[in-house]
This record gives C-alpha cells, structure tokens and sequence, in this order.
C-alpha cells in the first residue's frame, strides 16, 4: 500500500524523500499506517445562531453511508462542560475519536478542580491547533466543527474546518447549510439589528426554519435532531432528539411521481 | 546486614533496603512506611446506605497556609474518591497513577472504571515499590470509593500493597479510636448525607487537640444524591457537618465535667 502511496517522480514533504524527514513523524512512515483519504460514514450540516442571551446550535442526527441513510440516531452534539458545546459535520469516526479524546481533557481538568475548565474559544483554539497540524501531516480528520458556548460572560460561536480553517462569527453552518442556510442566517440577524436584538424563540425558529429547507433540499439531511441551547447565564443544555414537521404534499405536482 | 552508624533501631542491620528481608521475615522498610501513615491525620471511610464518604484529619502545621491547599481527599475520574494518609506528595504519585489507570480503562472501555478493579491496579502499583532495592515503598495508604450500581465500595489500599474491600476504615494516627467509633454506628440505616456528619464527628473526635492545634476537615461524599459522582463537601454541607460534629465534641466534654 504505502509503496502505492509513495510512487511519484519527485520529491514532496509527504512522501518519504529527503524533504519528507522534517515534515513526519515515525508514526506516519509505518508502513502500516495510512492516511485519511475519503470519509466514509458522515454527518451533514450543523447550523449556529447567537442570540441575546447565549448561543443555538442544531445538528440532525443521521451517519450517511454515502447515499444511504444509514445509522438514523447518532448523536452529533457533544456538552464539554456547563459553558461549551460542540457539533462537527463529516466523518464520524474522526469525530467521535476527537469527541472522546475532548472529553477525557474535560474530565481531567473537572477532577483537578482547580476551576479551571474548557472556555469555548480554548476549545475552539485547540481543535484549530489539532485540524491544522493533522493536514500539515496530509492525514485530516475529516470534519468540521462547531463551538459555541459562553466566553467571559459573552457569547461564542467558532469554526474550525478539517483544513485548520478558523474564525467566529454571529452566525455558522456547515457543508450545504452554509449555502442553503446561512443567508437564511444572516437575515434573521439583520432584522434583529444584530445577534443582541434576536430572541431565544426567534433564533430557535429560524434555525427550524433552516433545518426545514436542508431536509427538503439536502439528499444527506434529516428530519430528527439535536439542539444545544447555552445560556449566557445558565449551564448548557443538549435537547433532543426533536423532530420535524414537514409538508411533502407538493412532491404529487412533480410529473411521474405516483407512476 | 552493615552496621548502622547512628541509630539503634529494632531492624538494625536488616533495614536498609526494602529488598532485603530480617531473619523473621519481615520487610523493615515496609514497616517503617507503615509508620509513617501511622504519624498521619487519620483518614476515615463509611459505606452509608446510599452512598460512600471520605473524611481526613487534615493536620496543617502553619497558619500561614492557605486553606485548603493540600487536600487529602482526591478525585480519581468523575466517580471515584481518594483519601489519603501519610506522606502527601507520595499520596499525590498514588493519584496520579490511579487517574492515568481510571482514564485509560474508561478511553479503552468506554465506560468508567470499576472501583474493584481500580483498587487491584493501585494495589499492584504500591506491592511493585516494595520489590526493588532501587525504590523505597510509598509512605501512604488510601482508601478508595465510590458508589456504583446502587453499591457504595471502600477499598483501603496500604503501604505493603495489601488491600480490603471495607464497609468502613481508619488509617493514620487515630485510627484505632476511629475504627471502634465506626463499628458502633448502623451503617445499612444511615443515609450519605447523615453519614457526612457522622464521618465529621468522628474525625473531630479523634483529634488530639494537645499534639496537633490546627487542622483542616476535609469530607467527601459519592451518593445517590451525587448520581456516584465523586463530590468534595464545601460550603453549607461542610459547615453543618463541621458544626454537628464541634457540638458532639462539646457535648462529651461537659459529659466529663460532671
């Protein structure tokens, strides 16, 4: 195999020349090892929302198998601790290997009880620092992850792609939520003047709301998910899972469809 | 066996290291290590109806520390609790290498550890340091608990590496006393939370206010209350428990008055 992966004319960082000694690690080399080269059991969109009081984030619960809507209630919402939440869209074995090791480094920091715990944006620094430091090793966990949660009384929305792409904004999605949903996003914040103009009910509806068109445009998503709602005053809350109600009465217009 | 230059103890000749062992077959080092917990703050542990507690005799030898700085009584993961006796920052190794084994079982299992098997592993790392002649023994026993599957568990782990699974124990200074004051209380009837002030009381009892003026009470609880979380007692459940037990003390002392 790693004969196969290694065969090229010329030297690059990847692939075991010279130019490669800096760049891997002997756990990378093992003739054994291979690198990340497809997802294989994925999650679709995740959507966020700031509002006046905290953070929204929602994610169906379905691991896709390609085409096949295969596991039907997987959890991708993960409580780090009362302040942090985090979702991730893509490969779910990368996530739920990252989850775990995210959730050990909580426990770890609850049991030393020196009050220090995860802040969204440590969180959200040190999955930038892990996404970015894998893809420089041409071996990415396959993801895209969302943080959101409370930071200095604040709330806090970030992103981090599986390239160690990172920013924060008001509002996020990932893969086709960010181009069906995310001017859907950006309205509802415009016509609230801003995330500290939008309510609870406004943002978890209009997040509803773009859940509702992933499910009828999206091939990948689903109508059963999970929400994370952290209030900047109160501890985190994963709810789930909710399910969504729609109208698939139009589908008869479409010609040939009851043949 | 060399000659000791200055001390004349009971195991002259035979104590030097811990991988020798004196003519009757004893390990001095082990003893001496014993002792060392038995120069400790006791630290008690009670299987309640519904859950575990962990109480320390925390003797603090200067009023310029801070309050609670060195706790005697640790988390190992979410739902295990530790108590320790004798030298702290060997009961400090101790944790350490218990919450790397906890870790390790819960990231290889998926779940949490069970105590039995936590307390086997800590028991095999303390009998290791008894072996070698390049290690000293840990100078610190513990007392391991936790509340699962509706069970409260105390493992009391001691220097030799031996180990017991208890309804209730003492280790350190007091720890006769502590014991016979645990044997007279109905441990199946008594709750967690009323097990806390029981714990207090007999902490507070067993204090010896001539030899050591100034200690601290360190109390923990794993309940039903807790959901088997490993919850260190502060605030008002330290205060009630903490006051409970300074009346019982008060309350036996004008007993003798009469």
């Amino acid at each position: 195999f790693s004969s196969a992966m290694s065969a090229s004319f010329y030297t690059k960082p990847a692939n075991n020349g010279n130019a490669g000694v800096a760049m891997e690690t002997s756990w990378d080399s093992n003739p054994g090892r291979q690198r990340t080269l497809q997802p294989i059991t994925t999650g679709a969109s995740v959507l966020a929302i700031k509002y006046n009081a905290g953070v929204i984030m929602v994610a169906d619960t379905l691991g896709s198998y390609g085409s096949l809507a295969k596991f039907r209630s997987i959890p991708r919402v993960l409580r780090v601790n009362d302040a942090t939440v985090a979702a991730a869209s893509g490969d779910l074995a990368d996530m739920q290997f990252l989850n775990t090791v995210v959730e050990n480094h909580a426990i770890d920091e609850e049991i030393h009880e020196h009050g220090i715990a995860y802040s969204p944006a440590s969180l959200h620094s040190w999955l930038t620092r892990v996404m970015y430091n894998r893809r420089s090793r041409i071996n990415p966990l396959w993801n895209t992850y969302i943080v959101a949660g409370t930071e200095a009384g604040q709330p806090f929305l970030g992103y981090v792609n599986m390239l160690g792409v990172a920013f924060k904004e008001d509002c996020l999605a990932t893969g086709f939520g960010s181009h069906l949903c995310l001017g859907l996003l950006r309205e509802a914040l415009d016509a609230a003047g801003g995330y500290a103009g939008l309510t609870e009910e406004t943002a978890t509806s209009a997040l509803e709301a773009c859940l509702r068109v992933l499910y009828y445009r999206d091939c990948r998503a689903y109508n059963q998910y999970q929400l994370a709602n952290v209030p900047v005053a109160k501890p985190a809350q994963v709810s789930g899972p909710h399910f969504l109600q729609s109208d698939w009465s139009v589908a008869k217009l479409v010609k040939h469809y009851t043949e | 066996a060399r000659p000791h230059p200055t001390m004349s103890s009971i195991g002259t000749g035979y104590d030097l290291d811990v991988s020798e062992y004196s003519p009757e077959g004893k390990l001095f080092q082990v003893e001496y290590a014993h002792k060392a917990v038995e120069s400790s703050g006791t630290a008690v542990g009670i299987c309640c109806r519904d859950g575990v507690v962990l109480a320390v005799e925390n003797i603090v030898t200067s009023k310029l520390y801070e309050t609670n700085c060195n706790r005697r009584v640790f988390h190992i993961d979410r739902h295990i609790g530790m108590a320790a006796s004798g030298l702290l920052p060997d009961a400090r190794a101790v944790a350490r290498h218990a919450r790397e084994e906890a870790a390790d079982y819960r990231q290889s299992h998926g779940e949490p550890m069970p105590l039995s098997e936590l307390a086997s592993r800590v028991s095999n790392l303390m009998h290791a340091y008894t072996m070698y002649s390049a290690v000293r023994p840990f100078g610190c026993g513990v007392l391991l608990a936790a509340f699962e599957n509706g069970r409260p568990q105390l493992y009391g782990v001691e220097p030799s590496g031996v180990y017991y699974s208890y309804h209730g124990y003492a280790i350190g200074k007091a720890k006769q006393n502590a014991r016979t004051e645990i044997e007279k209380l109905k441990l199946a009837e008594l709750s967690a939370a009323n097990g806390v002030k029981e714990a207090a009381k007999i902490i507070y009892s067993c204090h010896d206010e001539v030899k050591d003026k100034y200690f601290e009470l360190d109390l923990s609880l794993t309940s039903a209350e807790t959901a088997g979380r490993h919850v260190i007692v502060t605030g008002e459940q330290w205060t009630e428990a903490s006051n409970y037990a300074k009346a019982a003390l008060e309350e036996h002392d004008s007993d003798d008055d009469v």
